[in-house]
């Protein structure tokens, strides 16, 4: 039986939001707004998608489905943007983004409902939405963080990669200590959430479907095949993502190209 | 400007009439225009970071990135160390304790590694005693000879430029002059 939240009780956690972001202003912490509008966001957004949801899934119509799809990898790609503190010049950071998250996200999700799912039709709505949208919200972590170490390691260490290019080293050789702890970044959530599992948290989707009277071991099935799919394509998101950028940081003479970033912008959503 | 084999040019200028920007370009390190060539081979025409390990830059502020001296270096002899007053013992020295002095001399063995056949040298003495001066003039000049390697010398010290080599520009505003 689910017990129904009221207003009340969802007021009460908001409380704790604005509480966090009163307190991260007087510490002058220079997150609240960014809080705010993200929390207000999580609102608006599950609020109006709660309340589609239903067609949504009744619908049959391929293209309508891909064009779903289309709309979540691009605000995914331009989500993990605004989260960057300098981002490349241009439709590049876009370009990059999205495209990583195309083929992180999206292909992976094709795999599996082609292969392993195979729902009648393959691209049945309840399957390939929720696939997708998990999929899209882990990738999409693991891009931000890998990308934004990337690019701010690579600019406050600016001497040690000239310097290594003055001893003759490739580009590549010069930034592949970066690059490597960007990758341990970007990799460290999913990492964590899988060492985790079942032990220190019980994950979300394999709850409620326990909850709403699915067989547990099902559910635990379902739940290991999401987490290796949020696995592999965060690997391969977090993997094209610093291969591109670095490629982009560097000119044809292998040197550091700094003008092809944005100015730092403080923090987004200003 | 033409440096031939075993030469030195000794280039003096006010800061930022434009030495080290010059020396970037030389080694490929700023776009630049002009054309520059080793032994008849165009800069452009090679891969930039085999440019650089034949043409190297020794900047005035060295970086340092891994914890030892030791792990900066493939293989060092003893004999190089100790031409620039360096005992074995450097190699396990964590980069947080040398001084200023210590890195310009470590740097230039450490540019050396590559036998490069130009060196490029921004203010590489600034920072230290006149001893270990003289020592890192000598070693220059030995290694140029051995290597038939040429050097381009940027300093202000107008004794020292006179003493390495009888050939000299200066810097202003952006253009060489010959002032030998």
């Amino acid at each position: 039986m689910l017990i129904e939240l009221s207003s009340l009780d969802l007021a009460m956690a908001g409380a704790l939001v604005v509480l966090l972001g009163a307190l991260t202003a007087y510490m002058q912490l220079g997150i609240s707004k960014q809080l705010y509008i993200a929390a207000a966001r999580t609102t608006v957004q599950l609020l109006l998608v709660g309340l589609v949801l239903k067609s949504l899934f009744a619908s049959t119509s391929l293209v309508f489905i891909l064009l779903i799809a289309f709309i979540m990898i691009s605000v995914a790609g331009w989500e993990i943007l605004s989260r960057q503190k300098r981002k490349l010049k241009g439709w590049w950071g876009f370009g990059i983004s999205t495209g990583s998250l195309f083929i992180s996200s999206f292909i992976i999700t094709l795999l599996c409902l082609t292969t392993v799912i195979q729902a009648d039709p393959w691209y049945s709505p309840q399957y390939a939405i929720p696939l997708l949208g998990m999929l899209l919200g882990n990738t999409m972590t693991g891009i931000a963080l890998g990308m934004d170490r990337l690019i701010q390691n690579a600019w406050q260490q600016r001497p040690v990669i000239e310097q290594r290019l003055m001893l003759g080293q490739t580009a590549e050789e010069s930034i592949s200590d970066i690059r490597r702890e960007a990758m341990r970044a970007g990799m460290i959530p999913i990492i964590n959430s899988m060492a985790a599992a079942g032990i220190v948290s019980l994950p979300g989707m394999m709850t409620g479907q326990i909850l709403a009277g699915a067989a547990p071991v099902e559910a635990v099935k379902y739940q290991i095949l999401i987490m290796f799919m949020i696995t592999s394509g965060t690997g391969l998101g977090v993997i094209s993502v610093l291969w591109l950028i670095s490629k982009r940081l560097f000119d044809e003479r292998e040197r550091l190209c700094f003008k092809r970033l944005l100015k730092d912008t403080g923090m987004p959503h200003k | 400007m033409q440096v031939n084999a075993v030469e030195i040019i000794g280039l003096s200028g006010t800061s930022g009439s434009g030495k080290s920007l010059f020396l970037r370009a030389l080694a490929d390190m700023e776009p630049h225009d002009g054309e520059i060539l080793l032994d008849g081979l165009n800069q452009q025409d090679i891969d930039a970071h085999l440019w650089r390990q034949k043409v190297a830059l020794l900047s005035a502020e060295t970086s340092w990135w891994f914890d030892s001296v030791g792990e900066h270096f493939d293989e060092i002899t003893e004999a190089s160390l100790s031409a620039l007053g360096f005992s074995k013992d450097c190699l396990q020295w964590s980069i947080a304790r040398l001084s200023s002095g210590e890195k310009q001399r470590l740097g230039l063995l450490r540019i050396m590694q590559n036998k490069p056949e130009v060196l490029l040298l921004d203010e590489p003495t600034a920072n230290l005693d006149k001893h270990n001066t003289q020592l890192f003039e000598s070693l220059v000049r030995q290694y140029l000879e051995n290597n038939s390697a040429c050097a381009i010398w940027v300093g202000h010290d107008h004794e020292q430029l006179q003493r390495i080599s009888p050939l000299h520009y200066a810097m202003r505003e952006g253009l060489l002059i010959n002032v030998d």
